[in-house]
């Protein structure tokens, strides 16, 4: 039996007599969570002694689900190892689909260049620039019809990478479907979907952030009525925490966003177990291991308690903090670039030792190139290694019972718990972004890491400790493809000659007014999209009735 | 010339989000005693041009991260020249490579800072230049 009182009156003649003798660092602080957590050079039973095991902890599988979400975890199936990149064209990207299906990779992932996600089509002469530059350009379904041409959308799931026209996307994945006579609830896939975390992080925001929180609303009801299997929304932090956010305000603004889309879509009076199992999350790592293991087991526990008790969620899958996570490009160097190798295994280990649904290693170059066939493949075999030779998939959350794990997780359940509640003393999300203030708290935080960075108070071996005299590896940028331009814009041109375009009119009129209503748009665009109305039609015709977003000054 | 402080446009041209770099450098500057003003995400060059005209500042600075800077610099040279604005300092930063910076300097870029700089470069560079013109 263990006796706390005698452990910790044990451990302060340990500190006296023994580690007295010995000199420390006495102030180690928990740097990368960005507040000020104090790390103590040892613990002990003592530091876990309030924890109910039962009830704080319990097993995988079960509420809270601080252990796991699945019972055995890696032991019943492995993570999945999802690879992401784009091609320029929906021609070249096809290609590259079916020979990921050939060899035998059911989960495809989309990247859109960046006209596409802002809602511009590859005709408009005002972007070409951008055009097939870091994804692939969808202008109609049309590119969606050849993008996915002789791929069997019952037997893979898609992930789509893409938020300010999601619902769009949905509704042109919906028609190549309906198309393909696939009845509806056999397609499965996920829409980012996740509007919040543009207007602080990334970017592709298009309208304020009211109709655009309607619009991710419709999606999800939409999914959940006619599209069951697809995931309608993946709640993101990591582009807060890529953007210079602390770990401790990644978790704080992605599980408060999750809230404002919770109670979005019970507004209009759904049952919570009716969407909430499909809403998914996802985070990013950086090299701390203890700090980012702590954070999932937090943020499940966190989760859990939000559905079932906030909520009064009844089916276990709602409680369910179900986590794609990917290392954090920020943590990435461009000096000495094969240090990241190292840097990669270690945020792969951290999602992997923190129980993560699926995950994704970027290529160590990626802050200078676009990746190699071979750098891309060296991010896949980080994770086959960690899955097949390491041995930490054999038991589930393997650091569970550590004095140190159980008590940082509780310590960063307290933080986050903390620092949701401030935001929500302080208005919802919503009404956050709008002001501005989100974005304001976390340019603080991304102001002072950098400077802890640039004054080497925050070690980056290579850059600011240990630096070597080697030269940098020369930046290279992948220049647009002239020809690609002159294809799309062809291609683009073509449809909206070919089209009824008195029927695309009507259509985006239809829209217009039901945008003007309260109805749900996703039929509305759906029809739009089956017509070939192009994704820019369809955007500055909602930009008519919603406006669009002018950013706080910052 | 009766200004007190060197005044600084921070633009992000084109479509990129990437907002970190140009937020980070405002709050550098300012604190270097600079006036800044930065215009947010998603800026047309026109737009840009107009700004700088309009807030009469010695500098301007272009983020790119989306790897697009030999048009957009391109574009913003030759509005300038449409809009008779002639003398600021004119920086670029983001992901630049090396191999571009020649012809970058040509359309009459005064400084490059790529990724990783020392912000304390880019303040002494300013401060060196707009002195040297004044």
């Amino acid at each position: 039996m263990i006796n706390e009182e005698d452990i910790a009156r044990e451990k302060k003649r340990w500190e006296k007599e023994t580690l007295s003798r010995r000199p420390y660092k006495e102030n180690a602080k928990a740097l990368l969570t960005g507040v000020d957590v104090d790390v103590d050079v040892l613990y002990t039973p003592d530091d876990i002694k309030d924890i109910d095991y039962n009830k704080d902890i319990g097993f995988p599988g079960e509420y809270p689900f601080t252990r796991g979400v699945y019972p055995s975890m890696y032991r019943g199936r492995l993570w999945t190892m999802r690879q992401y990149a784009g091609f320029d064209t929906p021609e070249e990207s096809n290609k590259r689909y079916k020979y990921l299906i050939e060899q035998g990779n059911m989960g495809l992932s989309v990247a859109f260049d960046l006209p596409t996600q802002m809602g511009y089509d590859s005709d408009n002469e005002d972007i070409e620039e951008e055009v097939g530059r870091v994804g692939v350009a969808i202008s109609t379904l049309k590119d969606m019809e050849v993008l996915f041409d002789g791929i069997p959308l019952d037997k893979v799931t898609t992930s789509f990478t893409i938020n300010g026209i999601a619902a769009i996307i949905l509704a042109m994945y919906v028609a190549i479907g309906d198309r393909s006579g696939i009845p509806r609830e056999k397609i499965g896939g996920t829409i980012q979907n996740d509007i919040l975390k543009e207007y602080a992080a990334r970017g592709t925001y298009l309208y304020p952030p009211k109709p655009s929180l309607r619009l991710v609303t419709d999606a999800i009801e939409y999914c959940m009525n006619e599209v069951p299997r697809f995931n309608p929304i993946s709640i993101s932090g990591g582009h807060y925490r890529s953007g210079g956010a602390s770990l401790i305000q990644e978790a704080s603004f992605t599980l408060s966003n999750a809230i404002a889309y919770v109670e979005s879509v019970l507004e209009r009076g759904i049952d919570i177990d009716r969407f909430a199992p499909r809403l998914s999350f996802l985070f990013v790592n950086h090299c701390n291991l203890f700090e980012e293991v702590a954070k999932y087991r937090a943020a499940r526990r966190i989760w859990a308690r939000i559905m079932k008790e906030r909520f009064k969620a009844k089916d276990q899958k709602s409680m369910m903090f179900r986590v794609y996570s990917a290392g954090c490009g920020d943590v990435l160097t461009h000096a000495e670039p094969e240090n990241n190798i190292i840097r990669l295994t270690l945020m792969t280990l951290a999602g992997v030792l923190g129980g993560v649904q699926s995950y994704f290693t970027p290529a160590y170059d990626e802050a200078y190139e676009i990746p190699t066939e071979k750098t891309a493949l060296l991010g896949l075999r980080t994770q086959q290694i960690i899955a097949y030779e390491s041995g930490v998939t054999n038991t589930v959350d393997p650091l569970g019972g550590s004095y140190y794990i159980e008590h940082l997780t509780n310590r960063i359940e307290d933080e986050i718990t903390k620092y949701m509640k401030h935001l929500e003393e302080k208005g919802n999300m919503v009404d956050l972004v709008e002001q501005g203030y989100i974005q304001s708290e976390m340019a603080r935080i991304a102001f002072e890491k950098t400077k802890k960075k640039m004054s080497g108070e925050e070690v980056v071996v290579g850059v600011n400790k240990f630096e070597s005299s080697g030269k940098k590896e020369k930046i290279q940028i992948h220049q647009p493809d002239l020809e690609v331009l002159e294809k799309r814009r062809n291609d683009v041109k073509q449809v909206k000659q070919d089209r009824d375009n008195e029927k695309v009119q009507q259509c985006l009129k239809d829209l217009k007014s039901a945008a003007e209503g309260t109805e749900n748009l996703m039929p509305y665009l759906l029809e739009t999209v089956k017509a070939y109305g192009s994704v820019e039609e369809i955007v500055t015709t909602l930009k008519q009735v919603f406006g669009e977003f002018q950013e706080p000054s910052f | 010339m009766g200004k007190q402080s060197i005044r600084v446009l921070l633009a992000k041209p084109g479509l990129d989000g990437h907002d970190r770099g140009a937020k980070f450098l405002a709050r550098a500057l300012r604190d270097a005693g600079m006036e800044v003003i930065y215009t947010g995400l998603h800026q047309k060059i026109p737009q840009i041009v107009v700004s700088a005209l309009q807030e009469d500042v010695d500098v301007v600075g272009l983020s790119i991260l989306s790897g697009s800077y030999l048009r957009l610099t391109e574009k913003f040279f030759a509005e300038c020249k449409k809009r008779g604005l002639s003398d600021p300092l004119v920086l670029v930063g983001g992901t630049i490579a090396e191999d571009d910076y020649p012809k970058l300097k040509e359309m009459g870029v005064d400084g490059i800072f790529g990724v990783e700089t020392d912000i304390d470069d880019i303040i002494k560079f300013i401060r060196e230049h707009v002195q040297l013109e004044r």
